[in-house]
């Protein structure tokens, strides 16, 4: 009885759509207790109940197994929406357009022979080196000077807000300020004031375009570099710092030598999460440009073959998971550390 | 401090200013799109949002409506350009200033107000700035006065319109609906699932523990991409397809590793003294999990419910390939990124305000509670 889109699709028949999005919730959230609450019962009840001349073992044995009934629905959606797609992806691209096209790795090899391919990857990285470092800069700096500023927690808001805003919302209210039109857009209006008669396209820019892009991510992420590297600055212990001032350190040198090498730990994980964001992030390029003049990143070349060429569209994306594997390992062995 | 230092009033003026201008860069381009979607659309052309606070020079077109009189040697017509038919709707606030007009839409603006223009076949016309208008003929014009067209102040204008075309003709409200049915069971359901899983990863000991939670931390990077292709074949060969019930799944699915991540990172930093004393008192690990560990957790589900809701409401990518493509199921990102930007790329004041009316909710779910978010991002993020 699954729902199924045609379900909906009759016009002004908004109801059905929302009593399922109900449905769901009963369910889901029902099922999970009752599933649960009675598994549960079952394993302290029926299984191994904790009376009888083999209360002690039972007890023990049910405890062994206790841990897993809490795990199973986790680990069965993880596995299933997150372990298989790694192996799942991989097989099919090795497959052609049709998945009983066995093309072994045809399809690497043409995409690393393919100009817009290469290209994609060009601009990602430049994407991967440029966002990152700006927005974890310009959040330092956001955290640094509104430290000790009366009014710092509203500022932070602000500058956090653009967090909150999709990728595609966020295209939109950068469209205003990129616009073709001097009476729209916010350069050619400056521009227009400095004199320059014909407004210009800056998505139609050769190579300088990508940076454009790349300007709205980082508005979107300065926030979060903000937010972490404020916390780790506030953690900082005061005497250090105290010990750098008598010592007749000044901001310049309490700032970069004192506080920055205290919070490089933070620094970094601010790095690597934004890193892996711009790995996966389709939306602005598709929204600003398509993927035209030059500004395809990977995520968007994947979604250029999405619907129409499995084996491609799975080749791209099992890319992506080698270009993020090393953060992934990184990230894992950090968190061991952490745990011992 | 930095009064040891020596420091303080020089630099803090220079923090406070650099402060200043870095907020309004950051809130430049949203209050550009939040005045545009309240803008007419003839003004959005004509200038920019940061001009409409101040009149602006539009260009009208109307035909002379009032009666015609003869004259000797002819016939005339007197009215005011303001009360024409054509324009009228225009000028219900208060008549506006004429500053020139013509007879041809090519040169809309020949004739400076006030001036008698010879428009061939023996008529003139005249508009002054007041808006009246003069118009004579030597031959008897016929049953339609002669076509003007003018330029003339107006007046700012702020408009509810958009707001009214985009909710009810543009099926946004469709899509808004839509967007509220995916988001709820996407960001309730995962909540439960992890919750559990993050009691047992964080207070059960049990072999292969550290493996699940370096597990885990290796998910939380894995690239939606992957799952794409192979879960919707897997969502078609289940009969399950593009449908609502196969994005919760999806959403579920990959909001988990986060969820476990934060629940898990916060539920061991619970007192372990309360927890082991329960279970002295004999509460299974059933009761001291929905006693005491969920309530105490509060914080951390709603850090983790924010996330859910503000990435599953933004998502472009996943409602693109687990909905259906059909105008019935559209989320309201899909809406505004295929067919807003696609078929009205030009209609500033119709994007604008689809931009909004997406964005609002999240805003208002970010101002109010964001003290859970910026603690959630804090124990979210690998230390």
């Amino acid at each position: 009885m699954a729902p199924r889109a045609g379900f909906v699709s009759l016009k002004g028949f908004y109801m059905p759509v929302i009593v399922q999005g109900l449905l769901t919730i009963v369910i889901g959230v029902g099922g999970c207790i009752g599933y649960f609450y009675l598994s549960n019962l079952l394993l302290d009840k029926v299984i191994f109940p904790a009376k009888g001349e083999n209360a002690g073992r039972n007890i023990n044995r049910a405890n062994q197994i206790r841990p897993w009934l809490f795990l199973f629905p986790a680990i069965f959606a993880l596995g299933l929406y997150l372990v298989y797609p790694v192996v799942g992806s991989f097989w099919r691209s090795l497959y052609g357009r049709s998945p009983s096209d066995w093309v072994g790795f045809d399809n690497y090899v043409q995409l690393a022979a393919s100009n817009e391919f290469q290209q994609a990857f060009f601009n990602n990285l430049l994407w991967v080196i440029v966002v990152p470092a700006m927005a974890t800069f310009l959040g330092l700096l956001v955290a640094q000077l509104t430290d000790k500023l009366s009014w710092g927690n509203i500022a932070k808001s602000l500058i956090f807000m653009p967090m909150a805003i999709s990728f595609v919302g966020a295209s939109l209210i950068w469209k205003f300020v990129y616009a073709n039109d001097a009476d729209i857009g916010l350069i050619n209006a400056i521009r227009a004031s400095l004199g320059f008669g014909n407004p210009i396209d800056v998505m139609q820019i050769p190579f300088w375009n990508n940076f454009f892009l790349m300007v709205i991510l980082i508005w979107i992420q300065t926030g979060f570099a903000m937010v972490i590297l404020s916390a780790a600055l506030r953690g900082i212990p005061e005497e250090t710092i105290e010990a750098a001032i008598l010592d007749g350190a000044n901001p310049w040198q309490l700032f970069f030598r004192i506080k920055v090498p205290q919070i490089m730990g933070t620094i970094v994980v601010v790095w690597t999460t934004i890193t892996i964001l711009v790995l996966k992030v389709f939306d602005i390029v598709y929204t600003m440009t398509g993927g035209n003049f030059g500004t395809e990143i990977l995520p968007s070349y994947m979604m250029d073959f999405m619907f129409r060429d499995d084996g491609r569209a799975t080749a791209v994306a099992f890319i992506i998971m080698i270009v993020v594997l090393p953060v992934m390992i990184w990230n894992i062995v950090q968190a061991r550390k952490e745990m011992r | 401090m930095d009064n040891i230092a020596g420091h303080k009033s020089g630099l803090s003026w220079v923090t406070n200013i650099s402060v200043v201008v870095l907020v309004v860069l950051w809130l430049i381009p949203t209050v550009g799109l939040f005045v545009s979607s309240f803008r007419e659309r003839d003004q959005i052309s004509v200038s920019g949002w940061w001009q409409a606070p101040f009149s602006v020079e539009l260009t009208y077109r109307t035909r002379g409506d009032g009666e015609v009189r003869p004259v000797d040697g002819g016939y005339v017509m007197e009215g005011n350009i303001f009360d024409t038919g054509e324009v009228r709707s225009s000028f219900e606030g208060g008549a506006s200033t004429v500053s020139a007009f013509g007879d041809r839409g090519v040169a809309p603006a020949e004739y400076p107000a006030g001036t008698v223009a010879e428009i061939g076949d023996g008529e003139t016309l005249q508009v002054n700035a007041d808006g009246t208008y003069i118009y004579t003929s030597v031959e008897e014009p016929g049953n339609r006065g002669p076509r003007v067209y003018f330029e003339a102040e107006t007046p700012p204008q702020f408009t509810l319109d958009n707001y009214r075309n985009v909710l009810t003709a543009d099926g946004m409200d469709r899509a808004f609906i839509n967007t509220l049915t995916v988001t709820i069971p996407a960001t309730v359901i995962p909540i439960l699932i992890a919750a559990f899983a993050a009691y047992a990863l964080a207070w059960m000991d049990f072999p292969g523990r550290g493996l699940l939670i370096a597990l885990v931390v290796g998910l939380l990077v894995v690239p939606l991409q992957l799952a794409l292709v192979p879960m919707l074949n897997l969502h078609q060969r289940l009969g399950i397809g593009q449908s609502f019930l196969g994005i919760w799944l999806a959403h579920t699915g990959f909001g988990l590793p986060l969820a476990v991540y934060l629940l898990r990172n916060y539920m061991v930093g619970l007192p372990r003294d309360i927890i082991e004393s329960a279970k002295v008192d004999g509460a299974t690990d059933f009761q001291l999990f929905v006693k005491i560990i969920l309530p105490l957790s509060f914080p951390a589900l709603a850090a983790f419910a924010i996330f859910q809701f503000l990435w599953t409401w933004n998502d472009l990518l996943v409602a693109k390939v687990f909905l259906p493509s059909d105008d019935a199921s559209k989320v309201m990102t899909v809406k505004i990124a295929d067919d807003l930007l696609g078929s009205r790329g030009g209609d500033w004041g119709i994007l604008a305000t689809a931009a909004f009316v997406s964005i609002a909710v999240p805003l208002v779910v970010f101002f109010t509670m964001q003290r859970f978010l910026v603690r959630g991002l804090l124990a979210g993020s690998v230390k």
